[in-house]
């Protein structure tokens, strides 16, 4: 064996682990919850029968009924994406630049920025909580040192998804904010000199060198932050009254729905077709944003 | 070619790889089968001892519950040196029932376990209970002696578990403030007419805002019980049909209840449970005189030291009593009925736990109070200051036939927030959450003929 196979034999070997770590734990996982939504499973049962596409059928009539839980998490959950989504990206970007045109204090700043991200959501969504209770909450505190009337904020109906949203933008900002730092070094130097030569002002610089340069790293934000909207949980049940996505399922969430159907009711079947569909939802979004928002660029 | 050479070896290791992923399979497996294992040798140290039965009992984590549980089983093994219990309760609420679900494909958990009283129907359905022997529980000893709430718990005309201990509700009521407010500390409200009346005389605001809350409305807590089973007995309607399969807690007639129950947020504003971080926490920290809560609450507010607080029974309406009982019941598992030496061995512990005397040992240490109606009616129990009022309702106690507890709170929980934030009309709003209610009581029917 010459020493380039063994070397390749060796990567081979060291990839494996990562190989079995999401065969065993991503992907068998997934295969078990597309089996048990077609089962009616009573998880005490000893016989979990197939019932066909019963659970599917019932997720979509669910779907179908503007009052049902379940309909209102979809809702919810699309709104989280299209309010938060483009906020997080837009301020991420607009920080990003700020923070790469200063040189005094730069990691301080960024140091700041991160914190959030490397904190446990379920302690962030705590002291939001608290920030956010009505009367004696810091947030309606500091607006009654402006004069203005305080806010219910989580306890409104159309107040409680935007600030749920707030968290959840403020929380990931951090991440956003690194990875276009990272993005916006990586554009050389020289082509930021030539237009400047050429006359180009500041708006043009960032038109049409900085953002189409950037347009991977847009795109690689885009499908992750878009993911994560469509899968948030954590924030939902611990910053909700008794994590129930209320008032009114105004703040409720797919995944939050399958948590409390699977494990709240029992209704395990139920609970896998919503993440089937879920599953199926966050590829379709995630191939057309791909598709839509990439473009080829030569240098 | 080299390639593919090297791509089968790849899937080879992972083949090996994957063999030895399932090997720690095994460990986890092998404590369930110790405890059946471990008669053997005792079998044969001591002969003469006959043979040692062990039995599996499980329970959630609550210390109060293991503390009362451990003290039993040291008593029972004693009386019974034939009979081990290994008492595992070392799992969290929250994945008790994940558990126990995992352990029964596995042939493996309790032969005893501890449930939920809303849990029976589904236990019983899943085919994980069996129903009690007639022989060692009759089912008209367990009528007459135990609580009237056990009775909820029949199901398809039989018994499937059986409680040491219930809970039930009262109302709490901050001294401190009575007397502030002018009212005699020692003379709580004893009618919903008085009720609401203090309510309204203990509330106070300062500039619009509430600082101090009479009565606030707690639906995620214990409101929506007094509600669904006392309430609506008190204004005149039976919330359930005889056969739990109709729902009538959204009759108009229920629906006077309901509404004397919103009012105290829509009309009285004498307090709402989105001040001072709910109902429950405002009591405990001095924000609020009157609240309805359980036994189960004791503890906690024992620990807050500057409350003075008195506990009472809750206010009757034209002098009808009710009550509203919870509790966690025991049962004999499938997998304890499966070998008859280890159903003995099962029933003789039930029996045990849910003697009276094992009652009185579980409300000194746990603050719940006694299925069996002997030791319910104990006299220094009934007179106790904090139980006394809990005790006193075990008589006229409902235990509530639930479907899917979570939900049916749920909607009601809804259905009050929609009138309180959207001014909906208090009876259509009830009458759309009793509609859901009924839709999963007809469902559950449907698979449960």
């Amino acid at each position: 064996m010459s020493l380039n196979t063994r070397r390749v034999i060796w990567a081979y070997a060291f990839l494996l682990i990562p190989l079995a770590f999401f065969l065993f734990i991503r992907f068998a996982p997934t295969l078990f919850s597309f089996d048990v939504s077609l089962r009616a499973f009573n998880p005490l049962a000893e016989v979990k029968p197939y019932v066909g596409l019963e659970n599917f059928a019932k997720v979509f009539k669910d779907i179908g009924d503007p009052t049902h839980p379940t309909r209102k998490a979809f809702e919810n959950t699309f709104k989280y994406v299209l309010i938060g989504t483009p906020i997080q990206l837009v301020l991420a970007l607009g920080i990003a630049l700020l923070l790469n045109s200063i040189t005094r204090f730069r990691t301080i700043f960024r140091v700041i920025y991160f914190i959030p991200f490397v904190t446990s959501a379920v302690a962030v969504a705590w002291v939001w909580r608290a920030l956010y209770m009505p009367d004696f909450g810091f947030l309606n505190l500091v607006l009654g040192l402006f004069g203005l009337p305080s806010q219910r904020f989580l306890l409104d109906i159309n107040q409680s998804l935007p600030s749920v949203t707030a968290v959840v933008v403020w929380q990931g900002l951090g991440f956003a904010i690194i990875i276009f730092l990272a993005g916006l070094q990586a554009i050389p130097e020289t082509f930021y000199e030539a237009a400047r030569v050429d006359g180009a002002s500041r708006w043009d610089i960032f038109r049409h060198i900085t953002v189409p340069l950037l347009n991977p790293t847009i795109v690689y934000l885009a499908v992750l932050q878009t993911i994560a909207f469509l899968r948030m949980f954590t924030e939902v049940i611990n910053l909700t009254r008794q994590g129930d996505g209320g008032p009114l399922n105004s703040t409720t969430t797919v995944v939050l729905r399958v948590y409390r159907e699977g494990f709240g009711s029992q209704n395990m079947g139920y609970a896998a077709a919503l993440t089937v569909v879920l599953f199926f939802v966050i590829m379709l979004i995630t191939l057309v944003q791909m598709k839509f928002l990439q473009r080829r660029f030569e240098y | 070619m080299k390639f593919r050479k090297i791509g089968l070896m790849a899937l080879a290791s992972l083949f090996v790889a994957s063999a030895c992923g399932g090997a720690p399979a095994a460990p986890t497996a092998a404590p369930a089968a110790k405890a059946t294992d471990a008669p053997k040798p005792a079998a044969t140290a001591a002969p003469a001892a006959g043979d040692v039965v062990t039995i599996e009992y499980w329970q959630y984590n609550f210390q109060a519950r293991i503390d009362a549980m451990n003290e039993l089983i040291k008593q029972f093994e004693a009386q019974n040196p034939g009979i081990k219990v290994v008492h595992n309760s070392e799992i969290p609420y929250d994945n008790f029932l994940d558990k126990i679900a995992a352990s029964a494909p596995a042939g493996v958990g309790p032969d005893v376990a501890t449930m939920f009283n809303g849990w029976v129907p589904s236990w019983v359905n899943a085919g994980y209970l069996v129903p009690l022997p007639e022989k060692d529980f009759p089912p008209a000893d367990i009528e007459k002696n135990f609580t009237s709430m056990v009775q909820g718990t029949k199901f398809q005309g039989k018994y499937w578990a059986l409680p040491t201990a219930v809970r039930s509700l009262a109302l709490f009521w901050n001294k401190d403030m009575f007397k502030a407010a002018g009212l005699d500390p020692e003379k709580p409200p004893a009618t919903l007419d008085e009720f609401v009346d203090y309510a309204k005389k203990l509330t106070k605001t300062e500039g619009g805002k509430i600082t101090q809350e009479g009565f606030a409305v707690e639906m995620n807590g214990q409101a929506h019980q007094w509600f669904r089973e006392i309430l609506t007995r008190q204004f005149g309607q039976i919330p359930f049909s005889a056969d739990n399969k109709t729902l009538n807690y959204g009759s108009a007639t229920a629906c006077n209840a309901w509404k004397w129950l919103t009012k105290f947020e829509t009309d009285y504003k004498t307090g709402s449970n989105d001040l001072f971080d709910g109902a429950t926490t405002a009591f405990t920290n001095g924000k609020l005189a009157l609240h309805i809560d359980g036994s189960f609450r004791l503890g906690a507010l024992a620990k807050a030291k500057d409350l003075n607080f008195g506990v009472a029974t809750l206010p009757t309406k034209d002098g009808i009593n009710a009550n509203f009982g919870s509790f966690w019941t025991h049962g004999i598992t499938k997998k304890g009925a499966a070998d008859p030496k280890r159903l003995e061995a099962a029933v003789k512990f039930l029996k045990f736990i849910t003697s009276p005397a094992a009652g009185t040992l579980w409300v000194k240490t746990t603050g719940e109070l006694p299925a069996q109606l002997t030791a319910a009616a104990d006299p220094t129990l009934q007179s106790d200051p904090k139980l006394g009022a809990f005790a006193k309702a075990m008589g006229y106690s409902y235990a509530t036939f639930f479907v899917d507890e979570t939900k049916q709170r749920k909607n009601l929980i809804d259905a009050f927030d929609a009138v309180r934030l959207q001014n909906a009309e208090p009876c259509a709003a009830l009458a759309d959450a009793v509609k859901k209610d009924q839709a999963l009581y007809d469902e559950f029917w449907a698979k449960n003929k």
